[in-house]
């Protein structure tokens, strides 16, 4: 079998509403290596969710082709859900039904005994610090303990791989850490390939080995989150300096060295941007001093996941 | 898809027996019919157009009626909320048959109308219902194929609109006209010609009609044949329903 576990070619889906047909997903292309975390990374409403649903066969691709698992999305769905697991954006348990019961139901549907599946179970749960709920109701958990059931319910039957849908969304800070900790746990023990889609770039960014930046329905991007950033022309560079009028001269100095650097000024403060910032900062404080301008303030701001966003899509992450 | 349907038949019923307000509350609507109303009804027996033979043989068969359509009708508020909660997408993400997730279901809500059949009769034989044992259970015959069929329809019906606030005013839309028309609570004989000719094409009318003959003793005539056919090509027509609107989820 190939080390991917996803291969999809040209997955596209279009809604048809009053207003005309909309185009969530225009055809997208993607490769997921199999025990890699994969984030995929894009606003709100960029096609993340639309994606990741075809993918799970939730929703059938109006034109293109995958392969997830080993199985043909088309021809062989049903082998892609023996072979998979997903976790929902709203969750995956009933408020009212009782944590033992969801979770072995859930395992018979595989064809798993419950008392196989209470053996699997109590393992998953004792991974996710979730012992001693098997008889609370699901609605008694706090957020974050059930979003971690909802996992739970997710890898019940050892899937090679697993769909997380916005996870951590909702939870508090403490409990989106701890659910990173797991999530990056359930790839060391497990062996587990996880796609999980995020809106949030800190989670993209210390979560994922690999990521795929989507916005209004392409992936415009993919990569490290070290590569992507490097990719930017880089680092933005804050210069102060002690008088005002140094700063032409020190404007010359820098562009001497890094010719393609659009130095803006204000006043005494400097700005530029450059690939890598920290090595240079050396260089330019000894080429500053060498024509006697004196700087009392530099700082080096490395490039966050939100600067590739706004360098790719010309809107930043936030908005 | 045996093992899928009693997999979520088996999680169904667990849930409502973890909390039975709902299945009681069920059960205290007809009883509150029988109780309250039916000895009103007893008053009447002799009112021009009223079906010949014991009052309660009358009202009783349209009560049943009454339960298995309205025992089922409801349930759809509760797929929406299994929906909302994520339930459903993990389902369908799993390789069950799609027609189990809908049928187990049904099989539950069967089941619970089952019970709520057996404690009207047995209220109703207490205030003075008699009939042979062949009619009690042509009686729970024909409310199971009733209420599977509108249990299906329902969560059809609450799986394709995913709104509380849609659903509920449909479900009133159809109530009404549906009691009144098909004789529940009191016999369309008593009709006017041009009533009674509206409620010829309400099915459920003919489906009263059918167990009130049964409960008259008289099982073996063509009013009973249409009655029970009528049911069942309405169940058979509501799961299909169910089904399809189960399996067009995920397109």
């Amino acid at each position: 079998m190939s080390d991917n576990v996803i291969e999809a070619r040209g997955l596209k889906r279009t809604y048809k509403t009053r207003a005309g047909v909309v185009e969530a997903v225009k055809g997208i292309d993607l490769t997921v290596a199999r025990g890699k975390i994969v984030g995929f990374l894009g606003p709100n409403g960029a096609g993340k969710s639309t994606t990741l649903k075809m993918l799970v066969t939730l929703l059938q691709p109006t034109a293109g082709e995958a392969t997830v698992v080993g199985c043909d999305l088309r021809r062989d769905p049903v082998g892609v859900r023996r072979r998979i697991g997903y976790v929902a954006q709203n969750g995956t348990t009933s408020p009212e039904a009782k944590v033992g019961l969801e979770i072995t139901s859930q395992a018979e549907l595989y064809g798993i005994a419950p008392a196989e599946s209470r053996k699997r179970a109590e393992e998953l749960l004792a991974a996710l610090d979730l012992e001693g709920v098997w008889n609370r109701t699901c609605g008694s958990l706090s957020g974050g303990q059930r979003r971690r059931l909802d996992i739970v319910m997710g890898l019940i039957h050892r899937p090679e791989l697993v769909f997380l849908d916005e996870p951590s969304t909702g939870l508090d800070p403490q409990s989106r850490a701890n659910l990173w900790a797991h999530v990056r746990a359930l790839r060391d023990r497990f062996g587990t390939t996880v796609l999980l889609t995020t809106h949030y770039m800190d989670e993209a960014d210390s979560l994922s080995d690999e990521l795929l930046v989507i916005d209004h329905g392409s992936i415009v991007a993919k990569g490290t989150s070290a590569a992507l950033k490097a990719g930017l022309r880089g680092d933005a560079m804050t210069l102060t300096l002690r008088r005002a009028q140094d700063a032409a001269p020190a404007a010359a100095a820098i562009t001497a060295t890094d010719p393609a650097a659009q130095v803006q000024t204000d006043g005494n403060i400097l700005r530029y941007q450059t690939p890598n910032g920290a090595t240079a900062l050396p260089g330019l404080i000894r080429d500053l001093t060498a024509v006697g301008i004196d700087p009392i303030g530099v700082e080096v701001a490395r490039p966050t996941l939100d600067d590739v966003f706004l360098t790719l899509t010309g809107r930043s992450l936030r908005d | 898809m045996l093992h899928d349907t009693w997999v979520i038949f088996k999680r169904a019923m667990l849930v409502s027996l973890q909390n039975p307000a709902w299945v009681i509350i069920g059960l205290i609507q007809p009883v509150l019919y029988i109780v309250l109303f039916g000895p009103l009804l007893t008053q009447m027996a002799n009112v021009p157009g009223f079906p010949s033979g014991n009052a309660w043989n009358v009202f009783v068969p349209g009560i049943l009626v009454q339960l298995g359509i309205f025992g089922g009708a409801f349930v759809g508020f509760g797929i929406i909320s299994e929906w909302r909660s994520g339930v459903i997408d993990r389902m369908l993400v799993t390789p069950a048959a799609r027609a189990s997730l809908i049928a187990g279901r049904v099989l539950r809500d069967v089941v619970v109308l089952l019970v709520q059949t057996v404690v009207l009769l047995a209220v109703a034989m207490a205030f003075g219902l008699r009939v042979p044992p062949m009619a009690l259970i042509l009686a729970l015959v024909l409310v199971t194929v009733l209420g599977a069929a509108f249990s299906a329809l329902s969560y059809a019906a609450g799986l394709a609109l995913k709104s509380e606030d849609a659903l509920a005013p449909l479900l009133n839309t159809l109530a009404l006209p549906i009691v009144l028309l098909s004789g529940i609570l009191l016999p369309m004989s008593m009709a006017p010609g041009w009533l009674q000719r509206v409620s010829d094409i309400v099915p459920f009318k003919h489906m009263v009609d059918a167990l009130r003959s049964v409960f008259q003793g008289q099982v073996w005539v063509g009013s009973v044949g249409i009655g029970f056919a009528l049911a069942f090509a309405f169940a058979i027509g509501s799961l299909w329903l169910g089904a399809r609107v189960f399996a067009s989820q995920t397109r």
